[in-house]
C-alpha cells in the first residue's frame, strides 16, 4: 500500500458533499451488512456524497443510479478511498 | 384455489400492480407460519378463481429484517402455484440479484420488469427476449402505473398457472446460500442484455432535491407542506363530517324515531342513543380517513415521505424514532386514528409500536373543540390563545417524554438505511384505491369496538331506569362519586368526571354530555361552568382531557394495528397515569402558589 492511499483512506461519514470515493471495506454487523449489500454497497464500487442533513442528520449518497440515505453512525462503518 | 405470490424489492410498484390486478378488492388475512397479516385478493383468471397475495417488499432473501423473515416463512409454509417477481427496470443492475435468489427456489415464475415508462425516460434498454432465454424465465416489460404491457403479462400468468409447481421450497436456506454464484451469474446476464448510460441522474429529481432538501429551506418548506396537508384535510373533511352527522340525525328524526315509537322508552333509548349513535360515530370518521389516505398516498407515492424522513431524522433519532414518525405525529393533530394506521409504512415493529405509543398525545381536532369551549368560558379573550398554545406545547412535550421513557423498551434494531426514490407523479386511480382499502379496513375493525363502547356508556348513564339520565343515581354517577378520591386532588368535580367517562368514547361528545349533566346548553352552560369552576380547575380538566385516552376509535385502532392486548393496555394505562400526574402537579402546584 503506498503512502498516498493511507492519507486519503477515510470513512464515508467524513466525505463532503460533491466528493466521490471508492468503497474499500464495510465493517458492519450482519443485518446492516446484508442491507447495504442489497442496496448496492460493495467493495470497489464508486460512491458519491450528495448532501448531509443539518443538525448531524442523515447523509444522502449515490451508488450507480440509486440514491440512498443513511445515518452518520452507519456511514462511519464504511471505509472509502477518496478520489 | 391456486395462489399467486407477488415478490419484489421495495419501491418497485408491487402494490400498484397488486391494486391493478385486484381492483382494490383486497382483504387482510392470516397465513400459516407468519404472525403478520398480508393483503390478498381473489380474481377470475382463465376461468378459475385465483388468490393473489401481496408479500412485503424485500431486498434480500437471506436478509434478517422483519419483512425478509416474513417472506421466507411464507414461502416455506405456503408454496404458491406461481410467483410473480416484480423488478424496477430503472434499477435492474441491483435488483437482478433478488430474482436469481428466488429462481433457485425452483417454483413457477413470471417476471415483470416494471416502470418501463421511467426506464425509457432514462434511456435504459432491455433485450427482453434475450434475457428470457438466458434466465429461462418468462419476462415482460410493463408499466403497472399506466397499464402498458399489462394485458400480455396477464395472459402469460394465466398460461403459467396451467403447469404444476415443479418444486417445494424445502431446503430453502441451503439452496440460497450461494452468493458468489449469484454474483457471477448476475454479471453475465446483465453484461449481455442491459445497456445503462454511464451516469444517469434524473435532472428534475436533482433540482427538486436541491430546493426541498436545502440545508436552510428544507425544514421550513417541510412544515409548510405539512401545514397545507393538515389544512386540506381539515377544510375538506370538516364539512363532509358535518354533512354525514346531519344525514344521520335526519334519518333518525324522520325515519327511526317514528318507526320505533311503539317500543318501550328504554329500548328506544338503547337502540337510538346507544347503537345508532355508535354507528354514526364510526361513520363520521370515514371522510377524514379517506382524505388522510388520499393525501398520504400522494406524499408517499411522490417520494416526499422519504425526504421528510431525511429532514426530521436528526431530531427523531434521538427519541428512538425516525423521520417518518414525525410526519405521523403531525398528522395526529388532525385525527389520531388514520395517523396510527399510517405507521404501517414503518418496517420495524419496535419502532412502529413506539410511534403508536406517542401519537395519542397529538392534540386532535376533537379535543380542540373541548378546549375552545372551555377557554371561551373561563378565560379572557386575550388569554385564550395563549392557553390554547400552551396545550399544544404540553402535547408535544408529553409525546417527547413518552418516546424518551419507552425508547429502550421498544429498541429499534433495524439500521436506518433507506432508498430515496426519484420523484414521481402519483396517479389518481392509485390514490383512490388506497383510500378505499383503508376505509374498508377501518370499518371492519373499528365498528364492533366502537358500537360496543357506546352501548356500554349508554347503559352506565341510563341504568337504573328510575334515575335521571347521566345524573347522580345512575351507574355512571356512582362511578363518578366513587372516583372522587382520585379526581378531587386534581380539581375535577363529580359532573366533570361523568363527562370524562363520556369523553372515553369520543371527545366530540364531552360538551354535549356536560349539557345533559347540567341540563343547560350553549351560553348558559358556559356561564354555569364559569361560575362553578375557577381557571385552575378548568386548566387541570383540559390537561387531563388532552392526555388521557383520546377516544374509543383510537383504542380500537391501537388494538387492531398492534394485535397485542398488552400493548393497548400499556398505551391506555400510560396515558391515564400521565394525565393524572400532570394534572396533579399542575393543580396542586398552582394552589400551593396561591392561585
Amino acid at each position: 500500500m503506498s503512502a498516498t492511499t493511507l492519507v486519503s483512506a477515510t470513512t464515508l461519514a467524513a466525505l463532503h458533499p460533491g466528493d466521490t470515493a471508492t468503497i474499500i471495506s464495510i465493517h458492519a454487523e450482519e443485518a446492516l451488512h446484508l442491507r447495504l449489500l442489497a442496496l448496492g454497497f460493495r467493495t470497489g464500487k464508486r460512491i458519491e456524497m450528495i448532501r448531509k442533513a443539518s443538525f448531524s442528520g442523515p447523509l444522502q449518497v449515490r451508488i450507480g443510479t440509486t440514491d440512498i440515505m443513511l445515518r452518520r453512525i452507519e456511514a462511519a462503518k464504511i471505509k472509502v478511498l477518496k478520489s | 384455489m391456486k395462489r399467486i405470490a407477488l415478490l419484489g424489492m421495495p419501491n418497485t410498484g408491487k402494490s400498484t400492480l397488486f391494486n391493478r390486478m385486484t381492483g382494490g378488492a383486497a382483504r387482510v388475512g392470516n397465513w400459516p407460519g407468519i404472525t403478520v397479516e398480508l393483503l390478498s385478493g381473489k380474481i377470475l383468471l382463465g376461468g378459475d378463481m385465483v388468490e393473489i397475495i401481496d408479500l412485503p417488499g424485500i431486498y434480500d432473501l437471506h436478509g434478517f429484517s422483519d419483512d425478509e423473515q416474513v417472506v421466507r416463512h411464507f414461502l416455506h409454509d405456503n408454496v404458491p402455484e406461481l410467483a410473480l417477481v416484480i423488478l424496477n427496470t430503472t434499477q435492474i443492475e441491483r435488483q437482478m440479484s433478488l430474482l436469481l435468489q428466488l429462481k433457485q427456489l425452483n417454483i413457477n415464475f413470471v417476471v415483470m420488469l416494471n416502470m418501463a415508462d421511467e426506464a425509457k425516460k432514462f434511456g435504459i434498454t432491455v433485450d427482453v427476449a434475450k434475457m428470457s432465454a438466458l434466465l429461462e424465465l418468462p419476462i415482460f416489460l410493463l408499466s403497472a402505473k399506466y397499464g402498458s404491457g399489462y394485458p400480455e403479462a396477464l395472459q402469460a400468468i394465466t398460461r403459467a398457472l396451467r403447469y404444476p409447481t415443479p418444486g417445494m421450497a424445502e431446503h430453502l436456506r441451503n439452496q440460497l446460500e450461494q452468493d458468489e454464484h449469484i454474483e457471477a451469474e448476475m454479471a453475465r446476464v446483465l453484461k449481455h442484455t442491459v445497456q445503462v448510460p454511464a451516469r444517469l441522474s434524473d435532472q428534475l429529481t436533482e433540482k427538486l432535491d436541491n430546493v426541498l432538501l436545502h440545508p436552510w429551506l428544507g425544514l421550513p418548506i417541510f412544515f409548510a407542506v405539512m401545514y397545507l396537508l393538515f389544512q386540506g384535510i381539515f377544510i375538506f373533511g370538516q364539512p363532509l363530517q358535518t354533512g354525514i352527522s346531519a344525514a344521520f340525525s335526519w334519518l333518525r328524526e324522520t325515519a327511526l324515531v317514528p318507526l320505533l315509537a311503539g317500543l318501550p322508552h328504554a329500548v328506544q333509548g338503547l337502540l337510538l342513543d346507544g347503537i345508532y349513535n355508535g354507528v354514526a360515530t364510526v361513520a363520521a370518521f370515514v371522510p377524514i380517513i379517506v382524505l388522510f389516505f388520499l393525501f398520504m398516498a400522494m406524499v408517499e407515492d411522490s417520494g416526499y415521505l422519504s425526504r421528510a424522513a431525511f429532514l426530521m431524522d436528526a431530531l427523531m433519532a434521538r427519541l428512538g424514532l425516525d423521520g417518518r414518525g414525525f410526519v405521523m405525529l403531525l398528522m395526529g393533530f388532525g385525527c389520531n386514528v388514520p395517523a396510527l394506521m399510517g405507521t404501517r409504512v414503518m418496517r420495524s415493529r419496535a419502532m412502529r409500536l413506539l410511534t403508536m405509543l406517542v401519537i395519542p398525545f397529538s392534540l386532535c381536532s376533537a379535543r380542540l373543540q373541548v378546549f375552545i369551549f372551555f377557554t371561551a368560558a373561563l378565560f379572557s379573550a386575550r388569554a385564550a390563545p395563549v392557553v390554547l398554545f400552551s396545550l399544544y406545547l404540553f402535547s408535544f412535550a408529553t409525546a417527547i417524554i413518552t418516546a424518551l421513557i419507552f425508547k429502550n423498551r421498544f429498541r429499534n434494531t433495524e439500521p436506518f438505511v433507506l432508498e430515496l426514490p426519484p420523484y414521481r407523479f402519483p396517479t389518481f386511480r392509485q390514490m383512490v384505491l388506497r383510500g378505499w382499502v383503508e376505509v374498508h379496513h377501518f370499518l371492519r375493525r373499528a365498528t364492533k369496538y366502537i358500537v360496543a363502547g357506546v352501548v356500554m356508556v349508554w347503559l352506565l348513564t341510563h341504568l337504573p331506569l328510575s334515575a335521571v339520565p347521566a345524573g347522580h343515581d345512575t351507574f355512571a354517577g356512582m362511578i363518578g362519586g366513587a372516583l372522587q378520591p382520585f379526581f378531587a386532588p386534581i380539581g375535577i368535580n363529580e359532573q366533570l368526571t361523568i363527562a370524562l367517562i363520556f369523553g372515553f368514547i369520543a371527545k366530540e361528545i364531552v360538551i354535549g354530555a356536560l349539557a345533559v349533566i347540567y341540563g343547560l346548553s350553549g351560553a348558559a352552560l358556559s356561564g354555569a361552568l364559569g361560575h362553578q369552576l375557577d381557571w385552575v380547575q378548568a386548566y387541570s380538566f383540559m390537561l387531563f382531557t388532552l392526555l388521557y385516552t383520546p377516544c374509543l376509535a383510537t383504542v380500537a385502532t391501537l388494538q387492531s394495528e398492534s394485535k397485542q392486548t398488552r400493548f393497548t393496555l400499556l398505551s391506555l394505562g400510560w396515558s391515564l397515569g400521565l394525565a393524572w400526574l400532570v394534572s396533579f402537579a399542575f393543580y396542586q402546584g398552582a394552589r400551593a402558589l396561591g392561585y
